[in-house]
């Protein structure tokens, strides 16, 4: 599997260490209720098929959201977070 | 005595065996009926796996409910029943793991003469190898917590486990064996039989397996379950319980949840058919790598998840690389044996690594999920606590902390002390 950093290019996947699924970026506000932090922490969607989730590129140090199908591997998109790279 | 021989309702024994092998083989009869399934059911269970065939018999043979379907997508025993590295064991430290998966051998002990099936339940013994003084005390306490619930374990030293696994690289300086952690009743099974096993006892005592019949939708009404619609027409039920490890998070999106759960793909491996040369589970937890040799020869070893979700149920290669490193660091005598073949199972990931059984918000909804990689071993305790949870409505006492909430209260269950996150199990 080779991923798509929007720094480097296509790069091999061992040079990227994944995080989790993309609802990590919605971190909730420090007053929210209980149930938001459990949903945000714990609680997935979790497709079978197309998803976003976060993927650190080691060399370069980038955070990137990649879209994904769960059942394939296929990779369809990549974006840096939090905009440019 | 023809008659008595006919129908699945005989027993299978030695003498059996020769009976029908004198006769030609003739009289064999399928070990299930395949029933067409019925409008309702008192108690219906999706997945047709290990854990949901285990939970139909023990329903019925521990609560006396009979009016049960089971209802798999595909065949039965398709799923992770089928794709794992058959490992049974009880050597968990933490309460609530460790009285459950010590309930879970004791049942193994008993299976084959319970269902009369052989599972080739083979008791050969597990070895976990240690690499350091810090390892070593924190294998004796484990060991310990494993003698105090009752079950069995011996602290090797390197001499000692030199004299049970000669074959090991014993010079190697990376990761040099101070010693193992013995649990002289773990060992194997067969896996596909412990599915068979159950289903045909299940059958046995009137449960419906019901194959080809995949679940499309969870009916709920004011808050109670009242059925599933399937792609062999509504059947309703009073009872609905979820058994679909690896697809946990879109069964239970039917009844609107969000499960703890992340899917991951973990691969293993095995060789062609070699004469008999591993004896016992090995398992070495500082290369990611275990190991144990089938009855028909073939070496079964595996290593550590891909780390990405995934339902591929096929992984990448860098983890091939990095598991047969592994295997050669720590035996390199293995090194010439060919890979037959490899295949990837979809992990249910939770977030602190152990698994979920318990009642849903949606009332007579159950779910049993979130068996991360220790599905296997723990199919008998796990359908004897679901059908206690489901019959009795209360949790049994061995399973009392496999709550699906446990996430949002804190009392986790993080066997490995690594934290209750995704990425971290």
């Amino acid at each position: 599997m080779r991923i798509p950093c929007p720094c480097c290019g296509l790069r091999d996947r061992r040079e990227f260490t994944y995080y989790g699924a993309a609802d990590y970026l919605d971190r909730p506000e420090a007053d929210a209720p209980a149930q938001a932090w459990d949903d945000y922490l714990h609680n997935r969607a979790n497709p079978a098929g197309l998803t976003r989730d976060l993927w650190y590129h080691d060399p370069c140090g980038s955070w990137i959201t990649l879209r994904r199908d769960t059942l394939t591997h296929a990779i369809s998109g990549a974006e840096p977070v939090g905009g440019a790279a | 005595m023809g008659k008595a021989f006919q129908g699945a309702n005989v027993g299978y024994s030695g003498f059996r065996v020769l009976w029908e092998g004198l006769r030609g083989n003739r009289g064999w009869q399928p070990a299930w009926r395949k029933p067409d399934p019925r409008p309702e059911y008192d108690v219906v269970i999706i997945g047709g796996g290990g854990h949901g065939l285990s939970t139909a018999y023990y329903l019925a043979r521990n609560h006396g409910i009979t009016n049960i379907a089971v209802l798999e997508k595909g065949y039965l025993g398709s799923g992770n029943i089928g794709r794992n590295t058959t490992i049974v064991r009880a050597n968990y430290f933490l309460p609530g793991n460790s009285e459950f998966y010590s309930h879970s051998l004791k049942l193994w002990e008993g299976l084959e003469s319970e269902l009369n099936y052989n599972v080739m339940h083979s008791q050969r013994g597990l070895i976990n190898l240690f690499h350091s003084d810090g390892q070593r005390d924190a294998f004796a306490r484990r060991g310990n917590a494993m003698l105090a619930q009752g079950d069995d374990a011996v602290l090797l030293d390197r001499e000692g486990v030199r004299r049970m696994l000669p074959y090991l690289d014993f010079e190697q300086t990376r990761f040099p064996i101070y010693g193992g952690l013995y649990h002289p009743r773990g060992g194997t099974a067969r896996h596909d039989a412990v599915a068979w096993g159950y289903a045909r006892a299940a059958d046995r005592r009137g449960v419906d397996l019901i194959e080809n019949c995949e679940v499309t939708g969870i009916d709920i009404l004011d808050g109670r379950v009242r059925g599933v619609q399937t792609t062999r027409g509504v059947i309703r039920a009073k009872q609905v319980a979820m058994v679909v490890a690896g697809r946990s998070s879109q069964v239970a999106a039917m009844a609107g949840m969000r499960l703890p759960i992340e899917s991951h793909v973990l691969q293993a491996f095995v060789t062609e058919g070699l004469k008999p040369c591993i004896d016992h589970v090995v398992s070495f937890g500082m290369g990611h790598f275990y190991i144990s040799q089938s009855d028909k020869g073939g070496l079964v070893f595996g290593g550590d998840l891909d780390f990405y979700a995934s339902y591929a149920a096929r992984g990448n290669l860098p983890m091939v690389e990095h598991v047969m490193e592994a295997g050669m660091t720590l035996m390199p005598m293995i090194g010439r044996a060919r890979v037959l073949r490899s295949w990837g199972g979809i992990m249910d990931m939770s977030p602190d690594g152990s698994p979920i059984i318990d009642r849903t918000p949606t009332e007579g909804l159950f779910v049993n999920c979130g068996w991360n990689y220790g599905g296997f071993k723990a199919v008998p305790a796990s359908g004897w606590c679901l059908a206690h949870l489901i019959a009795t409505g209360q949790p049994h006492p061995v399973a009392a902390r496999f709550r699906l909430d446990r996430f949002a209260t804190g009392h986790l269950l993080d066997e490995e002390g690594t934290g209750s996150q995704h990425n971290l199990h």
